[in-house]
Order: structure tokens, then sequence, then C-alpha cells
């Protein structure tokens, strides 16, 4: 067993990091911080999943989010996606293993993924609304989104949300407000089994190791860790059965990475753009200084009164 | 035969100097109404578009609104626009002279006019920028619904979603420049606008840039007057 995370103190504690600690800030630049946090993760056993959805109720607890009541869809996963007040979800899909002949019941809880290289936050154009901190911890701040979507449009994990309440973009924190004072993730608080486990990044892999280990000790020959380089590896991990088909699990992706097309965007086109539109500009008022206006002249005007006579002469 | 680039309202008033009218008051509400869209959407759209830009979102009371009213305002230019192109689409069409004219724009850059063809109601020049704009207009609107979340968002994949907001800032990019093209000709070019503040110019900008325009507006009012007036004096 992962030695569960500790109670909290009962005395006040200073937070462990802040805005000192920012190694990126959307639209805008920080400064190197003087320190480098310990990175921390979360890691997700899926093998170890229950189903049971106390990480999503522990979530809009500590949360204080108020998910509507849903209906019921013929499905096991409620709401049916995340919403604003739904910052995780536990998703089912039932497999038939071709190998084993046998029916798995894969869950997977869905949530931000922390990425090293966050695509909602490159892609976010409101300084400061997407903040990473340099033990991971990918957070939205709320009063500097202008819910414009564009981190949506950044995820390659499809997590944000846009309230139709308040217009701003929501998503799983990590409980950066725990881990700030020494806790873990409410969900992984809750989680009874251990599924959710919370540490350190280096401890999260070398727990991960022993499961996937112990994994492939019991015929899962494809068991692995879920860290995709295509974003810098993740601040949530996974350990799946199925390492080698994460698309098994409600659709995880197998090589995620910042879109290409989110990158020219957020890339050559910005950059470009302004300054063609620089040059263009720069162009007219080069023309200008050295060409002078275009006037129309005195013998103009004489030309066009002698036509307009011309046929004024006519008509009389 | 009356060429397809006049308008009947176009009239000359003759004097010293000569006063041709070129756009009616209803042109130029619309036209300006087009502009100040346009001015608006580039203001806001450049605020979201380059962080160094985002501070113009002041401008609009903050990000939320400027998020807000940014689509809003294309809404407003598209329906603006769709006025000016019925009204001048007619006057824009390509015509053979328009290549000869492209084809000699060094004259027309260095103020030699005289060695390009005689000009009707708009130039290649002018005829390129309306068409470029209206091409824009049409990506922009479309590549704006598919990226504008808050009505929009569950109609298109994410995947739809990243393609339009890059197509639309590339447009918005191209159509910033066509705009740049267009106001530094009408500064440059003395006498222009009048055309859209007063609704006219004078007949000496007429010969000087738009010669065969005021050619077939002055054989117009002849033949006019010799229909509609009183009968040939026999």
């Amino acid at each position: 067993m992962f030695p569960p995370l500790p109670n909290p103190s009962t005395t006040e504690t200073a937070p462990r990091f802040s805005e000192k600690d920012l190694i990126r800030r959307s639209a805008s630049t920080v400064p190197a911080p003087e320190q480098q946090l310990t990175e921390v993760a979360k890691l997700i056993d899926v093998s170890k999943c229950i189903g049971c959805k106390a990480c999503q109720t522990a979530c809009i607890e500590w949360n204080d989010t108020h998910p509507e009541v849903g209906v019921f869809a013929g499905a096991f996963e409620n709401p049916p996606d995340l919403t604003p007040d739904m910052f995780t979800l536990m998703r089912y899909s039932e497999w038939d293993n071709p190998e084993t002949n046998e029916l798995e019941w894969l869950i997977r809880k869905d949530g931000c993924m922390h990425c090293a290289d966050p695509g909602c936050l490159k892609a976010c154009p409101a300084p400061g609304a997407i903040v990473q901190y340099s033990n991971g911890i990918v957070d939205f701040v709320h009063e500097n989104c202008i819910g414009c979507g564009y981190c949506i449009k950044g995820c390659p994990f499809n997590i944000p949300r846009i309230s139709k309440v308040d217009h701003t973009a929501y998503k799983c924190t990590l409980c950066s407000d725990r881990v700030a004072v020494g806790q873990g993730p409410a969900c992984a608080k809750a989680c009874p089994t251990q599924a959710i486990v919370f540490g350190t990044k280096d401890e999260m892999k070398g727990w991960a190791a022993k499961r996937v280990e112990d994994l492939k000790s019991r015929g899962f020959a494809n068991a692995g860790l879920y860290d995709p380089p295509g974003v810098g590896g993740t601040h949530v991990m996974y350990v799946l059965h199925h390492a080698d088909q994460p698309e098994l699990y409600s659709g995880l992706p197998k090589e995620p990475r910042i879109s290409p097309l989110v990158e020219a965007w957020k890339g050559v086109t910005k950059y470009a753009g302004l300054t063609v539109l620089g040059v263009a500009a720069g162009v007219g008022l080069l023309h200008h200084l050295i060409m002078g206006p275009n006037r129309v002249t005195e013998a103009d005007e004489e030309r066009a009164e002698e036509l307009t006579e011309g046929d004024s002469h006519a008509r009389r | 035969m009356p060429a397809d680039d006049l308008k009947p309202n176009e009239q000359i008033h003759p004097g010293k100097p000569v006063i041709v009218d070129r756009y009616t008051i209803g042109a130029r509400i619309n036209h300006w109404i087009t502009a100040a869209s346009l001015i608006l959407l580039a203001l806001s759209g450049l605020a979201m578009f380059h962080p160094s830009l985002f501070f113009l979102s002041g401008l609009f009371g903050g990000g939320q609104f400027t998020r807000f009213i940014h689509p809003w305002i294309g809404v407003v230019l598209f329906f603006s626009f769709l006025g000016l192109f019925l009204r001048f689409w007619k006057a824009n069409l390509w015509r053979r002279d328009d290549g000869t004219w492209l084809a000699r724009f060094r004259d027309v850059l260095a103020n030699h006019e005289d060695n390009v063809p005689e000009v009707g109601k708009y130039n290649a020049g002018q005829k390129l920028v309306f068409w470029s704009m209206s091409v824009l207009i049409v990506i922009l609107i479309s590549s704006g619904l598919v990226a504008w979340d808050q009505y929009f968002s569950q109609y298109t994949t994410i995947d739809q979603k990243r393609l339009a907001i890059l197509v639309h800032s590339i447009a918005a990019v191209a159509i910033i420049g066509v705009w740049i093209v267009h106001f530094y000709s009408a500064i440059w070019v003395r006498g222009t606008i009048s055309a859209m503040t007063r609704g006219r110019v004078t007949g000496g900008w007429a010969w000087r840039h738009h010669r065969k325009w005021l050619r077939e507006l002055v054989t117009r009012s002849s033949k006019g007057t010799g229909s509609s007036g009183q009968k040939p004096a026999k």
C-alpha cells in the first residue's frame, strides 16, 4: 500500500507555493523562479478502480461546485461529459478482449492531465488566465479569464469547459489549494482502493513501475505507465493494463500533442501576421515620404471644366 | 449605351470647379457603418490575437466584453458589407483595361497616371480591394461562427474549431492588410475622402483618376437632356 496522505494539521500553514513559483503565465512572461519546486503527480491506476465515483463526489465537495441533477442516459457516466461544474469524470467502456475472449470493463477517471507543455496555456490570449507552477500544476485564474474558449482548442485531451454562468473556463486544479498546504487532491483522499495516489512525480513513477510489474505478472503483458512525451509528460499519469492501446479507455489519445494547427496559429501566424501588417504600414509611409501625395492640379480642373463646358455648350 | 458603372445619382454640376456626385447618402452611411465595424473588429480581434496587443481590450472595457462583442460586430459588418457589395459589385467587374492598368502599376505609384488607361468608376486596385474584402469577409464570418463558442460550440468538432481559428486569424491579417491599402490610397490620392464624406468629388479629381467615368457621365448628361428635355429644335 502506498503511504496514505497525512491528515491536515490543525495549525495554520503558510502556502508552500505562490505566484513566485510560476514557470509559465499565459500571454505574458514570468521571471525564472528562484527555486524549483519538487514536481508532483497524481497516479491513477485504472486496474484498481472500482468505478465508485467517490473521486467525483470529493471533487464536487472540495471545489464547492453544484452540478445540475442529471438524467439517466443509459450509461454509467454521470454526468455524460465533463462540465464547468464537474472537473473529473469516471468514464466506462466495455471491451471484448479478442485474445482472451473476455469482456473487460475499463474505467478511467478523466480530467486535466496537467501537461508539462500545456496546450491550453499556449493557446490562451488573456495574460495570466492560465498559469503553470514549477511543481507541474496548471491552474486557471478566473479573474483573468475572458471566456474565449481558446484553451479548449489548445488542449489535446478535451478537458476545459466554459461556464455559461460566469463565462470563464473550468477544469481540475489538481487541488492546488490543498497541495499548497501539504495535502493531496480531494479525489486521491477519497479513493477507497488507492486507485488514485498522489506524491512527487518520481515517487509516482516508482510506484507505477511496481504496479506495472505486478500487472505483468498477472498476465497483462502490455501493462504500462501513461506519461505521454508528446506533451512533455503529464502530472496526472495512468497505469493502464493495455498501455499499448490507450484509446480503449474511452478514447485516451495514444500520442497526444498540441495540434499542429494550434502550433501554427500561436506560432508563425502570430509573428508573421504582425510583421506583414507592420511592413504594409511601413511601405505606405515610405511611399508617401518618397513620392508624396497625388494631388489634383489646376490643369485637371480646367480640363474637367472644358469637358463639361463643351457639353453644356452643345446642349444650348 | 450607358456603361454598367454609372448610377442615376451620379450627376455633374458645372462650375468652377466642376462638382461630380459620387456616392449617395445611403452608400456613405453604409460605408461608414462598415468602416467603423471593421476598425472595431480589428482592434478587438488583435487584442485576442497577440499578447502584446491585449491592452487593446481595455478600449472595450476588458477582455470579457471584448470576447463578447467581437462576434456581434462581425455580424454587423457582414450585413453592412453585404449592402456595399450589392451597391458596388457591378461597377467592380473586371475589364480588359484593368489588366493593363495593373501591368503599369509602377506608373500609378510614381504619380504618373497619364501612362495608364483611362479608368472608369473604379481602377483595378480598387476592384482588387473590393473583391479581396468580399472574399475575406465570407471566410471570416464562416470561420468566426465556428469559433463562436458561446452559441455554436456544439456544432463542430474541436479539430474543426482549431482549423477555423487558424483560418480566421490568417484571413484577419489579410483583411487588415487590405484595409491598410484602402486607407493609404484614400489619403495618398488627395481629394478622395470627400467622395465618402460629402458624397462628391471635383471634376479635376474625376478627370485625373477616373477619366472614363467622367466622360461617360458627361456623355450621359448631354444625351439625357436631349431625350428627356424638350424636343430637338428643328
